[in-house]
Parts: structure tokens; C-alpha cells; sequence
């Protein structure tokens, strides 16, 4: 049976050559960067090399570059880590409803230490209004994290005019960019943030290496104490091997952005072009401000979990909303977020290329996928209509 | 301790939250730079910096000119007559 692996937002199969870059510092490269005989110069050496291709890959300094275990910690890291040092000048920050759970519940967590958080609604395409975040500034504020893009519904949101904004009342902005770095192109000196959060394994390095960009200049009070790896600002020994691949990820990221998206764009669109034409399937996000392989729907009466079964039992392999929140089995907040009903948000379903699927894999699932959804219309005790369940409001989604 | 006030430095570094002993490393990694007569100014918030910046200077035959306490962090003054 064929094999269509379409979540690349969960994560990216390792690139060969960012394998083939990592392979020594598993083997023979085996020494810690801090040690000061041979072998942990030539383990220093390639992890300053890899921090000179991340900022690279986003044009930023190689010293403005934290490197972290994850995209997650890289979140963590910049909203505690700004919240705490900036304590004094205010307590107030402001997050989208778009963001990832490592935002939201950091956000929780300092509501609990004493921070005031309020979360910036978003319009029905998922977009955060300059205009509103503007308004819901006050003299406390001191932090602004919006996500550069959703990996739930793709929307790229306005960075750069939410930026002039905060700049106008010196407002620090972090973005997560988790689901954009390596994927399309990023300047932070032309978006304006002081911090953006990346990951590797999103643009075809290895798990277990991600970064925080942070504006020089910048003070953020750490996260994991420790020694002085990462310039005394995230401790702990570093995954060298990681680090190394996501350097090498970061390069090939750079050198074949363009090709790659085009090569995305033309598949995503073939498929939101077939998907319009199914009954009560319905586009979420933007169509156009949309990450280049990005493809998600709502389909009305069928649960995106049993869509996911039945996919999967064709070889064909998707996402539902956040993974937490198909984990879960209730309706993705960001979907709600949108204006999204709440039975309808049960029926979501993502499909993320990358540069592994071909345009055979797309007829594949386009021959496969109405015949998934007619079946679990038949049994869907919802098929003629929600009932007393429908949440009301008007429906949201583009078609 | 010398307390000073409106020292004109050459140079500044700004390792505020930054972990020891950055402190150290960053206090030799700058001096190297420095030409003899000049001054660095080291923004920290780290309280081990009160003993070991004097005592770096001590021992490396710097000028130890002192500090000022900025209430969230402190300055230290240091002015390079080693070679």
C-alpha cells in the first residue's frame, strides 16, 4: 500500500546530508564544546558553525542566536525570560489565541506569578489586528508574542505591522516561528522583533535542537541555570550532534528555500482547489497568507479523529487540529479562537506537505479522501444537521 | 568597596542575567581588546562579582577604579594598566 505522509507540521524526516553531518559528533567528535584540549575545540568549532548558518537562515548575528532543545523551550524561555527582566518597567503581556500550548500556558503560568495577560482575539481567518493589539496595550505592558504562523491553519499573521505598533510605545515582540523558519523567508532586522523561536526538525534537521534569536542588546533572564554554555544563558551540555544538524538544515533551508516552496505551493493549491469542490468541506486560514505547504479544512458532520482513522487505514497520514487537542478529543481552541462552531471545529483536518510527496501522493489522496468522507457521513449520527448540539453563530469558514 | 560615580568608559559590556562566571570570561575576554589607559565598564547583576572583579584585578595587576549600584544591577569600572 502506498505511504502518504502528510504532517509535516508534527515533523520533517531528517534530511540525508543533515544525517551525514551529524554522524561524527556521535562516534569519534564525541567531546564537550567547554573542554579545552582538542576535543572540545573541534565540538566549540562546529557548534559555532552551525550558529553562524541559524543566523544565517535568518539574518541575524551569530551571537544573537540562544540555542534550546526544542521550539518549546524556546518559548518558555523568551516569555519568562523577558517577562522576569522586565518586571520592573511593568507586568502586563500580550498574547494571540493563535499561539502554540509552550506560549499559552507560559502565559498561564505568569498570570499565576503575578502578570496581568490578556489574550488578542483573531478574525475569522486567524488573522491578529495591528489595530487591536494597539488597543489592548496599556502602561504596563511589556511583551508582545504573536506566532508567525499557525501550524493549525497556516495563516501567516501581520509580524511586522504588529511590530510598528509595539515600537511606537518600545514594546519588546517575540514571535514563535516554529512553523515558518526554513520554510519561508525571514529577515528579523526587516520584521522588527527582539526574539523568535525556531526548530529544527521543522525544516528537515534533527529533534532536540531549537533556538531563540534575541536582539543584541537584549537582557532575558534564564531559563535552566547551569554552566556558561550558549554565553551563560541556557545551561547544560549542549547536543552537539543536534545542534550540528539543524546548523546543516539551517544552510540547505536557505540555499533551497524558493525551490522548495514552489514545489509545495503548486501541490497545496491542487489540493484546496479539489477540496472546494466537496460538500460542506470547508478552507481554514487564508488562502493566500498561508505557509506554502499548508492545507487545512473543517468538514462538517464527521469527527476529525474518525477522518484520521480511516485515512490512516489507506496509508494516508494527516493531523486534527493541534496534537494536543486530537489527543484530547475536544475541539482545537484555535479553531474556536476563529469563530469556528464547535462541532464543526471537530471536524478538522490538516494535511502538511513536504519536499518527500509527490504529485502522485496528492492524486492519491484526492482519489481517496471524499470516499472517507461519504462513509463516515453514513454512520454520523450528525449527518442531517447538529441538532440541539449546533453551537449557533454564524459559520466562519471560507469556502 | 570603592564606589564611584560618572566614569567615563571606553568600552561597555552588558552581561546583566548572564550566569558566572561569565563574569570572568567576559571581564579577560574584554581587557584583551583594551589598549593600556582605557576603561571598561561590566554590567552585571551577579552579587560574586563584588569579591572576584577585585580580585581579577589584584591578580592581573589592573586598576580596580570601582562600582556603582544601579539598584537592579551593578557597574564596575576597571581601567587597563597591564600589558
Amino acid at each position: 500500500m502506498r505511504k502518504c505522509y502528510f504532517d509535516h507540521v508534527a515533523t520533517n524526516p531528517l534530511h540525508p546530508a543533515v544525517l551525514e553531518a551529524m554522524m561524527p559528533f556521535f562516534d569519534k567528535e564525541f567531546g564537550n564544546p567547554l573542554s579545552v584540549y582538542e576535543y572540545g575545540s573541534s565540538a566549540k568549532k562546529a557548534i559555532e558553525d552551525a550558529r553562524a548558518k541559524v543566523a544565517g537562515l535568518i539574518q541575524a548575528k551569530p551571537q544573537e542566536i540562544v540555542f534550546t532543545a526544542s521550539g518549546a523551550e524556546a518559548n518558555n524561555f523568551a516569555l519568562r525570560g523577558i517577562a522576569l527582566a522586565k518586571q520592573n518597567e511593568g507586568k502586563h503581556i500580550l498574547v494571540s489565541r493563535m499561539e502554540h500550548h509552550s506560549i499559552l500556558n507560559s502565559a498561564r503560568f505568569l498570570e499565576k506569578s503575578g502578570f496581568a495577560v490578556t489574550y488578542l482575539p483573531v478574525d475569522k481567518k486567524g488573522f491578529v489586528d495591528p489595530d487591536t493589539v494597539r488597543k489592548a496595550i496599556t502602561k504596563e505592558t511589556i511583551l508582545i508574542s504573536v506566532i508567525h504562523a499557525s501550524s493549525e491553519v497556516g495563516t501567516i499573521e501581520p509580524i511586522k505591522e504588529i511590530v510598528k505598533v509595539a515600537k511606537e510605545k518600545k514594546i519588546i515582540v517575540h514571535t514563535d516561528a516554529v512553523a515558518t523558519t526554513g520554510n519561508i523567508p525571514i529577515d528579523v532586522k526587516d520584521l522588527g522583533v527582539d526574539l523568535l523561536s525556531m526548530a529544527a526538525h521543522q525544516f528537515y534537521g534533527p529533534k532536540g535542537a531549537g533556538g531563540l534569536y534575541v536582539r543584541q542588546g537584549l537582557r532575558i533572564v534564564p531559563l535552566i541555570y547551569g554552566g556558561i554554555q550558549e554565553s551563560g544563558r541556557r545551561a547544560g551540555t549542549e547536543n552537539v550532534p543536534a545542534i550540528v544538524g539543524m546548523g546543516k538544515a539551517a544552510e540547505l533551508a536557505g540555499a533551497e528555500m524558493q525551490a522548495r516552496a514552489e514545489y509545495l505551493q503548486q501541490k497545496r493549491d491542487r489540493i484546496i482547489d479539489a477540496m472546494a469542490k466537496l460538500e460542506n468541506v470547508y478552507l481554514t486560514g487564508d488562502r493566500e497568507k498561508r505557509l506554502p505547504g499548508h492545507a487545512s479544512f473543517c468538514a462538517e458532520f464527521i469527527e476529525g479523529e474518525a477522518m484520521l482513522l480511516l485515512l490512516a487505514a489507506k496509508g494516508i497520514f494527516a493531523a486534527s487540529g493541534s496534537a494536543c487537542s486530537s489527543k484530547a478529543l475536544k475541539s482545537s481552541p484555535v479553531l474556536l479562537s476563529m469563530g469556528i462552531p464547535s462541532g464543526l471545529a471537530q471536524g478538522s483536518i490538516v494535511f502538511s506537505l513536504g519536499t518527500g510527496n509527490t504529485d502522485e501522493d496528492i492524486e492519491y489522496l484526492l482519489n481517496e479522501f471524499p470516499a472517507v468522507i461519504t462513509r463516515l457521513r453514513e454512520i454520523s449520527p450528525y449527518a442531517k444537521g447538529w441538532g440541539d448540539k449546533e453551537e449557533g453563530g454564524e459559520c466562519t469558514v471560507t469556502k | 568597596m570603592k564606589f564611584v560615580e560618572n566614569v567615563k568608559a571606553d568600552v561597555t559590556t552588558d552581561i546583566v542575567y548572564m550566569m558566572c562566571p561569565m563574569h570572568l570570561l567576559k571581564l579577560e575576554e574584554q581587557m584583551k581588546e583594551l589598549d593600556t589607559g582605557q576603561i571598561l565598564e561590566i554590567m552585571t547583576d551577579y552579587d560574586g562579582a563584588l569579591e572576584d572583579i577585585p580580585a581579577w584585578c589584584e591578580k592581573t595587576g589592573n586598576e580596580f577604579l570601582g562600582m556603582e549600584d544601579s539598584g537592579d544591577f551593578f557597574k564596575f569600572y576597571i581601567k587597563k594598566t597591564a600589558r
